[in-house]
């Protein structure tokens, strides 16, 4: 009889998350029909090489090749990202076109570009995106704000989930506003308790707020039925995609969304205390995020964007008392549950590698940017695996030799003995196509384990 | 008491800076003068930036710590003080870029190190450099940006700035998380600053004080 989850040690359940992504289903549960038997080998083929440098046990026939754009894919398709993000079949057709084009052996999928009409009807405010604040050629982008007050730690710390509701969701959110006004739920324990506590959801903003939430909702069904349809078919043309879901670093948690970059950077001196605790606080809710995420799809792999504790961000001792202990401990959570963390340190995180070779072996996917290559491959590559370091200056304005010269480098760097992957370094928008082929071709030619 | 307040700025002891000027304050001392030493504080900050003893949440936490001292001493302002700037500085992110930490701390190294910056914001307009360049005389001008977007509107600026007869006049440096050497090419911009104080030298170097 199979083991129960519960009854797995860690490198099982690892091994089990990686048996279902080998094994895609379809939305009805069954076994997913591949277009072709080629297209089940090579889809096969592509998770195999990728689980082979991920857990650094066996060498895998070549260095994989993952390519990992931003909005490259809508502009490579000739689309707009304001269509991509308004006209869910551009957005399928422009991903579809990015795995016949280039072959990588694993990409994001299509959900990066998103329901814009659904940020629209919440009135987003922590983004601007195409066509609401930036123009429709572009790209979107976060509006940085103090969503959370500086005397609001308490609150965070008190109760996260009541925090979010009745706080951060209504500032965020324009059409969210009624939810300042719910009940406090755990009021609802008897009789008594229940008019009185019913009330608000008969008031006309919080009407109004469940109102889009419902629009917001149905909009987001119709993106789901059409962004997973295409990430479905392209898994049945052997082209599987990379997360599960996504989670954070508890110091991002609060500096990018909440406090907000300046908010954090004083909190550190003003009350570093409290800081703390509540990233200690997030460090479960994270966890347990991301192994919701990893199990509900079958998925190993789980997106962690890191961005504020990056070189020159903070000094490496307030990375080592700040940044890196609830990170660490995320992850740590994360592994134990079977999950891959994907940690992506964008920008350049070279001082931090010493630091964060910390980790247990073959259980840390990283995506590297602009950090040292070679130091990287010294430190947290002779435990944890690493894709990423080519520049997106170079895929935007260089020449495919250029490319070529440079994955070569990075093979020869980090390739050796397994653990590396060939990829972009940042999350591109723009770049030459044949730059992004030469990438991939040239990793798949050059790459080869003999 | 004079050193106190410099040393206090620029060791971030926030309580410590707020009790002198309140004192110095309550005693009448001249503000220009407390001003003065506030602002040798955020040289010494900058200095501490540069050699790499400081990081960016020390900038932001010093800038912090200006702003209250500039509230308490403002009321007693009766002119402003002239401070010596080693040169006009235009400076922004470009367009369709909404990015502003590197800027910012760009023009908060340039500010300290002695330039008079306008600091035009984020996304700005091709033509709003060009106006600002003309209205300033500035012989510099920084353009940021953190998207591989921001490549195509430098050097739409730079193209501008060539269009409006001033390409000859300015000494254009760019700089941001994914600017390289072969971006600088692109965009026909005279440098490119890995990071803030690399901006800072191309500055002193161009005004002919580095």
């Amino acid at each position: 009889m199979e083991k129960q989850w519960e009854e797995m040690s860690s490198d099982e359940k690892q091994e089990a998350l990686f048996a279902r992504w080998m094994s895609p289903k379809d939305p009805q549960g069954n076994d997913l029909k591949f277009q072709s038997p080629q297209a089940e080998k090579a889809y096969k083929e592509r998770i195999t090489r990728t689980k082979d440098a991920i857990q650094m046990m066996k060498l895998p026939d070549r260095v994989p090749v993952f390519l990992m754009p931003s909005f490259f894919p809508v502009y490579n398709a000739g689309f707009t990202p304001q269509e991509a993000m308004y006209d869910y079949e551009k957005c399928c057709t422009a991903f579809k076109k990015l795995v016949a084009d280039f072959a990588p052996d694993v990409q994001p999928g299509a959900v990066m570009p998103g329901p814009g009409k659904a940020y629209e009807i919440l009135d987003y405010k922590l983004y601007s995106w195409p066509g609401h604040g930036v123009s429709p050629e572009q790209s979107y982008q976060a509006n940085e704000g103090e969503y959370m007050k500086a005397d609001e730690y308490d609150a965070l710390i008190d109760d996260p989930s009541n925090f979010f509701s009745s706080t951060y969701l209504p500032r965020v959110f324009g059409a969210l506003e009624g939810f300042q006004m719910l009940p406090y739920l755990p009021g609802i324990l008897e009789a008594y308790g229940v008019a009185f506590n019913f009330i608000p959801f008969g008031l006309p903003p919080v009407q109004a707020t469940y109102k889009a939430l419902f629009e917001a909702g149905a909009e987001a069904l119709i993106w789901a039925g059409a962004i997973g349809g295409c990430n479905m078919e392209m898994k049945a043309a052997g082209f599987p995609d990379l997360w599960a879901g996504y989670s954070k670093a508890p110091f991002d948690v609060i500096g990018d969304t909440l406090r907000g970059t300046r908010g954090v950077m004083l909190d550190m001196y003003r009350q570093p205390d409290k800081l703390i605790k509540a990233m200690e606080r997030l460090t479960p809710i994270m966890i347990k995020m991301g192994v919701g995420v990893a199990k509900m799809n079958g998925q190993p792999i789980v997106f962690m964007p890191l961005h504020k504790g990056a070189d020159g961000f903070m000094s490496d001792e307030q990375f080592k008392k700040f940044y890196w202990p609830t990170f660490r401990e995320v992850m740590m959570g994360l592994i134990a549950e079977g999950v891959v963390p994907n940690p992506a340190a964008e920008g350049k995180w070279t001082t931090r590698l010493e630091i964060m070779k910390d980790l247990p072996k073959g259980k840390v996917l990283w995506m590297l940017d602009q950090s040292d290559i070679a130091q990287a491959k010294q430190t947290i590559g002779k435990v944890g695996c690493m894709f990423g370091n080519v520049p997106s200056a170079l895929l935007a304005l260089g020449t495919p030799q250029d490319v070529k010269d440079y994955v070569k480098k990075c093979i020869d760097v980090a390739g050796k003995g397994g653990g590396y992957i060939v990829c972009n370094g940042a999350f591109f928008d723009h770049a030459k196509a044949e730059n992004v082929k030469a990438m991939v071709d040239f990793a798949k030619e050059y790459g080869v384990y003999k | 008491m004079a050193e106190n307040l410099v040393n206090a700025l620029a060791d971030l002891k926030e309580q410590e800076a707020i009790e002198i000027v309140k004192k110095r304050l309550n005693a009448n001392e001249d503000p220009l003068k407390i001003l003065g030493d506030a602002r040798k504080g955020m040289e010494i900050v900058g200095n501490r930036f540069a050699s790499s003893e400081y990081f960016i949440p020390d900038l932001v936490y010093s800038g912090e710590i200006l702003k209250t001292v500039t509230e308490l001493v403002k009321p007693k302002l009766t002119t402003t003080g002239e401070n010596k700037k080693l040169g006009k500085i235009v400076f922004g992110t470009v367009a369709g870029d909404i990015h502003d930490i590197g800027k910012d701390i760009v023009v908060f190294m340039l500010d300290v190190n002695g330039f008079e910056v306008y600091d035009l914001g984020i996304d700005v307009p091709v033509q709003k450099f060009v106006d600002k360049i003309k209205e300033t005389g500035a012989p510099i001008v920084g353009l940021s940006g953190f998207l591989t977007l921001a490549f195509d509107s430098m050097k739409q600026t730079v193209d501008a700035i060539k269009t409006a007869g001033l390409r000859d006049k300015v000494k254009v440096m760019i700089g941001g998380g994914q600017i390289t050497e072969d971006v600088k090419t692109y965009t026909g911009a005279d440098a490119y600053g890995k990071d803030a104080m690399a901006g800072v030298t191309l500055a002193k170097k161009w005004a002919g004080v580095g």
